[in-house]
């Protein structure tokens, strides 16, 4: 498996390289756009001298090719910044100090992963199951009642926005049933039972509306595949219905699969707002709405580029994974 | 009672007959031909034998009784223990045939264990014994490998261990050998001999070439839109048919010993490639495609390439038109260096459905030609079209239509307008026919010879087909791995072949004559021991 360890070690350095290039942009757009950070962190009611000196302890006054040198410094070996009259060390990766609070992005950014990642994880096994199991219910009963019922149901959950599902599953559930709590964010390390429960329902209403797309998807690669040749052999051999369906069907939807899943995976870990906004959960989403509200570049730059990462990531992770399950890949 | 029998049996696709009344039988360890052209329903008969048809939407009408099964009334579940158990179907095209996700073994064990009562390990040591049977070298290690990483003569032989594996009375081969190079095609069809003498089970071939007829049963069903022309022992069929249409179909057939007028070509040289090499990839992944080949072509002659899939003949034919450029070597055109694509040296393609756009009209595809050399006036595009469409036999008004509206023969006359347009001198045909049936084939090679009598053309026609080459060349050179290892007039080298390998390949061309195709076997059995 030399050329296999080869493949997943070039993946990964092409992965830092799109993450510096994502830096680089993000930091450019954010920085370079017109409009006076300095008066809009300072308050409307500062005076210029005010204004002028909240610029130049935000460095606001140097190049901005300086100041992103500054900030790649940071990312690498960590930075100090003067806060007035104490000074403060960012070990690395350092993303720099928010604006509005001085506290550190990245400890922002620690303190709302956990919500995210554990809403996006739960969600994702759940969309994983309902999607791909509603797409194989209805390849294999195509044309039937059974499977025009099924792409109903998952058509209707993709047009129904979160916020009226998860409002209504709150207000059964929670409400009317009173089968759950409403939910309330618990640490996973607190206690995972607890953690479990109160996430059950923000997994849910996010994972309805992205079971649709799993369920088309795996719907048509399937069918596509039950066109094949190979599968007219194993008809041609007597094998079962069920086994040319759920052995030989089900892994041509594999790799469409997990190229689908890396991209929800990451664009739901910083974009899953209204589902953290209706559930109360602090995650990433909620915490850069607010930033860019409040025009906190340093907050919006850091968690644009922890989100760039993650989609990185589950990228590098699903090419790897598609080489695993088809060998015909070619390694480059 | 048959091993199959069939009797007025038809098969409608909507309002399509495929299959029209057609009867026959098979006995015991007996081998049938079902012999036709494309669209002639022999395929369709091969699926009916399984009940393949159920549930696709097909009408089947008659009887048809495969080892003691009616498949007609059989219930799902007898059908399934026919399918594989007692008759065992082979595909075309190999590579398609097995799933591309699982190991060789695993799909053969698989199967296995529909039929038969076996643990996974008994069921695994059985897909190891008949890959071992069919000639699979080192098969333990093998049956680990998934189908793309057999070469295609592997896979075939895989398929056919797996419809070997429960053992069955009837074997069905659909063209089990036309996606093979000649010399694999001999050898699975040895392969198939030898297993029928060792096992005594029937055969059912399914094929277009009776030349793979011809070596391979005892009995011949010629086949024409869905109904049975001519049914009857091989050496009569072949030897002395009966019916005008099974007559037409054998003299369609390319063979290597016809003669050939020989042309009188002027020594003027228009193409010469000198030391031409070709090289895919960098550094360890580096393949030599094409290595030193100096070749000339004369005005007004053809030049027949011939080699198996992987010699490099299509990268040669790629390069003397300018499409791939050479890694090293020269190229001349009428004593000037040509680099680039030129109107004068032009390209007609193997597939004749692929290399035409679908979305756009015959018409425009031949005027592409004429429109990149500057023609803006519609009317003299349209007529110029018009006459092109007349000079390959179609109809000027076929401008407008599509390529899913023609038959694949036309479509290849309309390659031959498209590469005519650019008024050339030169025309490069990579597989021009191979895609066609036998008779289409040979009108496609009696309309080049004609365009190259009329217009003084050179032609350089690339095929894996030995005698189609033969019959539409006057030179020509025989590739092996990148290589041209003879070279010479035809007829030198069809009948005096100096190159082992040349040899090798004549050997294993199917011959149309029964007793032929046992010298023929033997010969084979020869050069393999020497």
């Amino acid at each position: 498996m030399n050329g296999f360890t080869g493949f997943v070690l070039r993946r990964a350095v092409g992965a830092g390289v799109t993450l510096l290039a994502i830096s680089v942009i993000v930091y450019v757009v954010f920085y370079a756009t017109p409009g006076n950070v300095a008066q809009i962190t300072c308050g409307p009611r500062c005076s210029p001298e005010q204004v002028h000196q909240v610029a130049r302890q935000l460095n606001l006054d140097d190049p901005l090719f300086v100041r992103f040198g500054h900030f790649l410094q940071g990312l690498v070996a960590g930075q100090d910044y003067s806060t007035g009259t104490s000074v403060q060390h960012c070990s690395a990766p350092c993303l720099g100090l928010s604006y509005q609070s001085d506290q550190q992005v990245m400890q922002l950014i620690w303190a709302k992963l956990p919500v995210s990642l554990s809403l996006v994880a739960g969600a994702m096994v759940l969309w994983l199951i309902l999607g791909v199991g509603t797409g194989m219910l209805s390849a294999w009963r195509r044309g039937r009642f059974s499977e025009r019922v099924l792409t109903g149901v998952t058509l209707a959950g993709t047009a129904t926005p979160v916020f009226v599902i998860g409002l209504i599953l709150m207000i059964v559930v929670c409400g009317e049933l009173r089968l759950l709590p409403f939910p309330q964010y618990v640490a996973l390390t607190d206690d995972p039972e607890q953690w479990a429960w109160n996430l059950l329902l923000p997994w849910l209403s996010l994972a309805l509306i992205e079971a649709a797309a799993f369920a088309r998807l795996t719907r048509a690669s399937m069918l596509e595949t039950l066109a094949e040749d190979h599968i007219r052999t194993f008809r041609a051999y007597g094998v079962g219905e069920r086994s040319i369906v759920g052995r030989h069907a089900l892994r041509g939807a594999f790799a469409p699969v997990i190229a689908l899943n890396a991209n929800n995976v990451g664009s739901a870990i910083g974009g899953a707002v209204l589902t953290e906004t209706l559930f109360g959960l602090p995650g990433i989403g909620q915490e850069l709405v607010h930033a860019v509200n409040v025009v906190d570049l340093p907050v919006v730059v850091g968690m644009v580029l922890v989100i760039g990462f993650f989609v990185v990531l589950a990228n590098a992770v699903a090419d790897v994974l598609y080489a695993v399950a088809d060998r015909r890949v070619v390694l480059t | 009672m048959s091993l199959v029998d069939v009797t007025g049996l038809r098969v409608d696709f909507g309002a399509l007959r495929a299959v029209d009344g057609l009867s026959f039988r098979l006995e015991e360890g007996a081998a049938l031909a079902l012999v036709g052209e494309s669209g002639s329903g022999k395929s369709t008969v091969a699926s009916a034998l399984l009940g393949l048809h159920r549930g696709t939407g097909a009408r089947v009408e008659g009887t048809v009784e495969v080892a003691g099964t009616d498949v007609q009334h059989a219930s799902d579940e007898e059908l399934r223990r026919l399918r594989g158990g007692r008759a065992a179907m082979v595909f075309q095209d190999p590579l398609s045939s097995l799933d591309p996700y699982y190991a060789v073994g695993d799909q053969i064990a698989e199967v296995y264990r529909v039929h038969a009562r076996a643990s996974r390990r008994a069921a695994r040591a059985r897909a190891v014994e008949v890959l071992n049977r069919v000639g699979i070298p080192d098969a333990v290690r093998r049956s680990r490998f998934r189908p793309h990483e057999f070469s295609g003569g592997m896979r075939q032989r895989a398929l056919i261990a797996m419809a070997l594996a429960c053992e069955p009375r009837l074997l069905i081969a659909d063209e089990p050998t036309t996606a093979l190079d000649v010399t694999v095609q001999a050898q699975v069809l040895d392969l198939l001999q030898t297993l029928r003498e060792e096992t005594g089970m029937g055969l059912l071939l399914v094929t277009h070439d009776v030349g793979v007829a011809a070596e391979s049963v005892d009995e011949v069903l010629v086949m024409r839109h869905g109904k049975a022309v001519e049914h009857g022992p091989v050496t009569g069929v072949l030897g002395a048919p009966a019916e005008p249409y099974t007559r037409e179909l054998l003299a369609a057939v390319p063979r290597l010993d016809a003669p050939r007028k020989t042309s009188t070509a002027p020594e003027e040289v228009v193409l010469e490639a000198d030391g031409l090499r070709r090289v895919f990839g960098r550094g360890k992944r580096a393949f030599t495609a094409v290595d030193d080949v100096s070749l000339t072509l004369r005005r007004g002659e053809t030049l027949g390439i011939v080699g198996e899939s992987g010699s490099g003949k299509t990268t040669l034919g790629r390069m003397l038109v300018g499409l791939l450029e050479p890694t090293a070597g020269t190229l001349t055109f009428e004593g000037r260096p040509h680099a680039g694509v030129t109107p004068a040296v032009q390209m007609v393609f193997q597939d004749p459905v692929s290399s035409l756009n679908p979305r756009r009209s015959v018409g425009e595809s031949i005027a592409d030609p004429l429109r990149a050399r500057g023609e803006r006036q519609e009317g003299r595009i349209r007529e110029r079209v018009g006459e092109l469409l007349v000079r390959v036999g179609l109809d000027a008004a076929h401008y407008d239509r599509y390529p899913h509206e023609f038959s694949g023969g036309q479509r290849q006359r309309v390659g031959i307008a498209r590469a005519l347009a650019a008024d050339p001198r030169v025309i490069v045909c990579d597989e021009p026919v191979s895609a066609l049936d036998v008779t289409t084939q040979a009108h496609v090679v009696d309309l080049l010879a004609e365009l190259q009598r009329e217009l003084g053309l050179a032609l350089v026609f690339v095929a894996h087909d030995l005698a189609v080459v033969r019959q539409a060349s006057d030179r020509v050179a025989v590739m092996r791995r990148g290589r041209v290892v003879e070279e010479g007039p035809v007829e030198d080298v069809y009948e005096s072949p100096s190159d082992p390998y040349t040899r090798q390949l004549l050997a294993a061309v199917p011959a149309l004559d029964p007793e032929a195709a046992e010298r023929r076997r033997v010969q084979r059995e020869e050069l393999a021991t020497a």
